[in-house]
């Protein structure tokens, strides 16, 4: 009796140890995805950032006064009114 | 059969247990000696061949004008760079690694060979994507990319030596860059990772730290103001074929920087064309004697000492007089003015005599209030503080020269802080370049003196004045003109000369202070009525129109009468 417990107790030991191992294991493989999730999300933020950063540069660029006052100026003729040409109305 | 056997060659046994024996030993001996003593170093080594920490590159702040426009933004670029033994060992990639690089095979081999001791050397920093893209389709042994952001200024030389530029380390050098340093700056991140053979990232093993990216920076600068001043000036330079200028425009309420150019600049996406003397911000930088631009402070001066009023007469004929030996002289005989006529004609007679009857003291006091030869405090890297010499130790000569601008030196930024005082009512607002960061106000004169002052300093734009060039069709302006010779080994030049003009408008309720100097104009007009004038002018117009300021002079403007009105509101009405 005293020797079956003993041996029940350490089937139950082996069975907790194995199913600890199994459980790092586990975890491991859990974080492993986990952190490959992180990396390619990661990954992709700064790809977006990146992104971000040159379309503002883009934009910018486009609009550069110069360039705005180039086109308005040259390809759109277009004129700031002289004084003498506005029309001011008193509200 | 056994026994002879069992005892055959004891010898040959017993050395050959020996022998084995002693090998053993010796391993045990050494597998303990690793395992117990060296357990450590070993480990250290073996970590060190595969496990790296590795900087996570973290980005600059972005730097806008006031609207949100961006003036200097980080962009990941990717540095290329390569372990030198494994690179070394690989000769046959060689050739078509210098030829993307570019760089000789000999000098690539060189370089190499002198760093192959290390296990990182950079190759080349900061390259475009595209040349990025095919380094690394070379897939050359221990060769890999590094990520590195590197600052694009999108206004180029527009904002050149306002907004400064960074080192290859992303460490703020010059202008704003360098005196906002600290809140812009990022701080990398640290993590350790495994590296294989080659170099590559097996595996991320933990962040040490993470990357913290630098704060955002909200200039008070208007960037369309900023191109406007820029504009202006570049043509003003071309057309007077002048040395070098500068302009600052500073809300006159707030004292906030809305625009501040040096010219000539530099491109600070491309450092390399940039020269040592066009990296000045001489707006900030160079100080000079701000000649006749001083007078509204002398009769502010005089109106706060109580002895004068606007239209005490002042005896300036003959036009000429003698101080300590010698002349001070105006261009032609004003005769008899009141103040505003000293004002208004800019006569140095006028100027000097008022000054002459003050106390020494009186004029120090309004001229150090309104920040004249005192650093500003605007924190911008490597500004001059002016001169001006404490009143105990003036001459007779100086009192008189002061007066009209000689004998102190100021930055082009402190004359507009100056002016700023006339303009808000007597009040000093220190300039600053973010908004909401503003240091005490200081009341420096009585608000009814610095009215009165600005309400001289309109006739200077009116006929009979020396700036009529100043005038912004719709608005009343206030300002003072400046020719001043500049200071050479040998005294005053008789042909250098600073344009200068400085000054307000709407003069009703002043919203915008700009000052302009030019520097040696070469093209026949050297008068700052003449010369610094229009670039005033145009600026201001076009930043009123830009900022939505109300005229305030519309009797020069036609304005549309009942019918336009009436007609308006019928028209907006017919859709109900």
């Amino acid at each position: 009796m005293r020797l079956a417990a003993r041996h029940a107790w350490l089937a139950l030991l082996a069975a907790a140890v194995l199913a600890s191992a199994l459980g790092v294991v586990y975890s491991k493989h859990q974080s492993r995805k986990l952190f490959m999730e992180l990396q390619a999300l990661q990954q992709e933020r700064d790809a977006l950032n990146i992104e971000w950063g040159q379309l503002q540069l883009e934009e910018s660029t486009w609009a550069t006064h110069a360039r705005i006052e180039e086109q308005a100026r040259v390809k759109s003729g277009l004129i700031s009114p002289a004084p003498r040409d506005v029309v001011i109305v008193k509200p | 059969m056994n026994a002879p056997r069992r005892n055959g060659y004891p010898l040959r046994r017993a050395a050959l247990a020996c022998v084995f024996g002693a090998a053993a030993l010796v391993l045990a001996w050494r597998a303990a000696d690793l395992q117990l003593g060296a357990a450590q170093f070993l480990q250290e080594q073996g970590d060190a061949r595969s496990l790296r920490t590795v900087t996570v590159a973290a980005h600059r702040g972005t730097i806008t004008d006031r609207r949100g426009e961006p003036l200097a933004i980080s962009t990941p670029v990717d540095s290329v760079w390569a372990q030198p033994r494994l690179l070394l060992d690989a000769p046959e990639q060689h050739p078509a690694l210098a030829r993307l690089l570019p760089l000789e095979v000999r000098q690539l081999r060189t370089y190499l060979e002198a760093r192959v001791e290390r296990e990182f050397v950079y190759l080349k920093r900061r390259v475009n994507p595209d040349l990025a893209e095919r380094v690394t389709a070379l897939n050359a042994p221990g060769v890999a990319l590094q990520r590195e952001y590197r600052r694009y200024y999108p206004a180029g030389e527009v904002t050149a030596q306002l907004l400064g530029f960074t080192g290859v380390d992303d460490t703020g050098q010059e202008g704003l860059e360098l005196a906002f340093d600290h809140w812009l700056q990022g701080r990398e991140g640290v993590k350790r990772v495994i590296k294989d053979r080659l170099g590559r990232v097996v595996a991320d093993v933990e962040s040490l730290r993470a990357p913290r990216p630098g704060r955002d920076l909200r200039l008070s600068v208007d960037k369309r103001i900023q191109y406007l001043v820029y504009r202006e000036l570049k043509s003003a330079l071309a057309e007077h074929r002048a040395q070098s200028g500068s302009a600052v425009v500073l809300d006159a309420h707030s004292g906030e920087v809305l625009a501040m150019v040096s010219l000539p600049a530099y491109n600070p996406n491309n450092l390399d064309e940039a020269r040592g003397a066009s990296l000045r911000n001489r707006a900030v930088t160079d100080s000079f004697e701000p000649g006749s631009t001083i007078k509204p402070f002398t009769i502010a001066a005089a109106l706060e000492a109580g002895l004068y009023r606007a239209d005490t007469p002042i005896d300036t004929a003959p036009g000429f007089f003698k101080v300590g030996g010698k002349d001070i002289r105006d261009l032609h005989n004003y005769g008899r003015l009141d103040l505003a006529g000293v004002i208004q004609k800019s006569s140095n007679v006028g100027a000097a005599r008022i000054a002459l009857s003050l106390p020494p003291e009186r004029l120090w006091r309004t001229f150090s209030g309104a920040g004249l030869g005192q650093p500003t405090g605007s924190g911008f890297p490597g500004e001059a503080g002016g001169v001006l010499r404490p009143h105990q130790k003036w001459h007779k000569i100086e009192r008189a020269t002061l007066a009209f601008g000689y004998g102190l030196s100021v930055t082009l930024l402190q004359l507009a802080q100056a002016y700023s005082v006339l303009a808000n009512d007597g009040v000093l607002k220190p300039v600053s370049f973010v908004s909401g960061a503003r240091g005490e106000p200081r009341a420096v004169l009585a608000p009814a003196t610095a009215q009165s002052v600005r309400a001289m300093m309109e006739r200077v734009t009116g006929e009979g004045g020396t700036a009529l060039l100043a005038r912004v069709p719709g608005y009343r302006v206030a300002g003072k003109t400046g020719t001043v010779r500049k200071l050479e080994r040998h005294g005053y030049s008789e042909d250098r000369y600073l344009s200068l003009f400085a000054g307000m408008a709407p003069a009703s309720r002043p919203r915008l202070v700009i000052a302009v100097v030019i520097n040696e104009p070469a093209g026949g007009h050297y008068y700052g009525g003449l010369v610094a004038a229009p670039v005033f002018a145009k600026v201001m117009a076009g930043s009123l129109r830009l900022l939505n300021v109300a005229p305030d002079d519309l009797a020069s403007l036609k304005v549309a009468g009942l019918d336009t009105r009436m007609m308006a509101r019928s028209v907006s009405g017919g859709g109900e």
